[in-house]
């Protein structure tokens, strides 16, 4: 990822503190450098107890946060609340790309089962291979008998599919229950601008009415 | 008369990286307009009209808005998604290996119509063939002609005498090869065997569909490799990064 330009001219005139902080707000992913420029004057006239709290609650997600060592989902106990969770399903592994997709997954409440976090997906042409996201500690979760079924959450883009084929491969000769979650059309679209392979597979995986 | 502000053409989509909330900028090859970059809107959402058109490795009719500094996409419409190819861990493998190479050997806004041409050729053919390996090979010779790099193999770069059926090498600084009475002017040369030389010249002068029939042994085709690989590492100064995970694919499915 490209470093973005922060350039000081536009600021001749600020005093430093602002300067960098406006430069800090600026490297966050979708903040330019005007919007910094605004959120940097709003702080300046909030609250001083406002201020502390946010800057209080910046460090703290990194020194209170840590990963489930079981799933990888970001924690703030030593095992994450889905692992610890007695009436979650133990048989059932749900693998998902990024912590957030979980968060997507739980809003349904439909899903019982535990889950895996990669923390990424395979993408060659950015020199991201197996060995760089999560999949290691997942064949050694897989090993103690417990799971019975894995699902795969990946994302539908060619990375995510990329990393589910590469699942595939190398869960399939363990016996056990290995399915993907359905593609096909999202609720409230139109058939009309759907694409070749999400019609493909929508008919694909039809079912009776 | 000024340029109009909207205007369409068929692409490959070879390049994509995120950009703010849900957008992405891609990368295109397209026959007239060379290599370009656009911004395409919303496409990360899933009800994103866009996406399943947009997604690497598609061949799509795009159409685009001019924009202050890059142009936005605003329609597309998939011409071949490649299919096979995207439900095999292997085949993709191998198609972004020949994107990445078109992306790194290539400059924005330069026409080339035979190097797209070669490009679609291939993903087509990537989805038909087994013969892999060769296809990539040819892949890379017919690149490296297209973008003025194509190698000597009929005479010595330096000596310019007719090469003998023996041993001769492949220097990478020379961009071709050196008969062995010239092959100490050069510090980096590559023993090629007489097969592998005639391999080269065949898919240099032949298209796939003549060569597809050809049937080579691995020992040759992991020389032709090597070798074609180095030339490319010379040329690029850098490492192609899908070649890791490629050789990794290679290495597991022979284990299993």
């Amino acid at each position: 990822m490209k470093e973005k330009v922060i350039s000081n001219q536009s600021l001749p005139s600020t005093a430093e503190p602002i300067q960098r902080l406006v430069q800090e707000l600026n490297k966050l992913p979708g903040i330019g450098p005007k919007n910094a420029q605004r959120l940097a004057y709003y702080l300046l006239r909030a609250p001083e107890e406002q201020t502390q709290l946010l800057a209080e609650t910046i460090a703290s997600i990194k020194q209170q946060t840590t990963l489930c060592p079981i799933c990888f989902n970001v924690t703030d106990t030593d095992h994450c609340l889905i692992c610890r969770n007695p009436e979650r399903d133990q048989t059932k592994v749900c693998i998902v790309e990024q912590p957030q997709d979980i968060l997507a997954l739980e809003h349904t409440r439909i899903y019982k089962g535990l889950y895996h976090v990669l923390h990424g997906a395979i993408s060659p042409t950015e020199g991201i291979g197996a060995n760089d996201i999560r999949i290691t500690e997942l064949l050694e979760r897989l090993k103690n008998n417990l799971v019975a079924e894995v699902i795969l959450a990946t994302n539908t883009n060619l990375e995510g599919e990329q990393t589910a084929l590469y699942l595939n491969h190398l869960i399939s000769p363990l016996d056990i229950k290995l399915t993907r979650l359905a593609q096909g059309l999202p609720f409230g679209t139109e058939l009309e601008y759907a694409d070749d392979i999400t019609i493909t597979r929508a008919f694909e995986g039809r079912q009776g009415f | 008369m000024s340029r109009p502000r909207t205007y369409q053409t068929e692409a490959i989509i070879i390049k994509k990286i995120k950009l703010g909330e849900a957008d992405r900028i891609l990368t295109l090859y397209t026959p007239i307009l060379g290599k370009i970059q656009a911004v395409a809107k919303g496409i990360r959402r899933p009800k994103s009209k866009l996406a399943g058109h947009l997604e690497l490795l598609t061949h799509s009719t795009v159409s685009f808005a001019r924009g202050r500094n890059l142009d936005t996409i605003i329609g597309s419409q998939t011409i071949d998604s490649f299919l096979p190819l995207k439900s095999d861990l292997s085949l993709t493998a191998y198609a972004l290996y020949t994107t990445e190479l078109i992306n790194q050997f290539t400059a924005e806004y330069i026409e080339n119509r035979p190097l797209f041409q070669l490009l679609l050729e291939t993903l087509h053919q990537l989805c038909l063939t087994d013969n892999r390996e060769l296809l990539l090979r040819h892949f890379e010779l017919h690149l490296f002609k297209e973008i003025g790099y194509r190698p000597q193999l009929r005479e010595c770069v330096v000596c310019r005498q007719p090469l003998q059926p023996v041993l001769n090498y492949f220097s990478s600084d020379t961009g071709g090869m050196l008969c062995p009475d010239c092959r100490l002017t050069q510090t980096i040369v590559y023993p090629l065997s007489v097969d592998a030389l005639k391999v080269l010249r065949w898919l240099q002068d032949n298209d796939f569909i003549t060569i597809s029939r050809l049937k080579i042994e691995p020992k040759l085709s992991h020389e032709l490799e090597r070798v074609s690989r180095n030339y490319i590492k010379y040329l690029l100064e850098r490492e192609v990064k899908s070649v890791a995970w490629l050789d990794s694919l290679k290495q597991s499915t022979q284990l299993i």
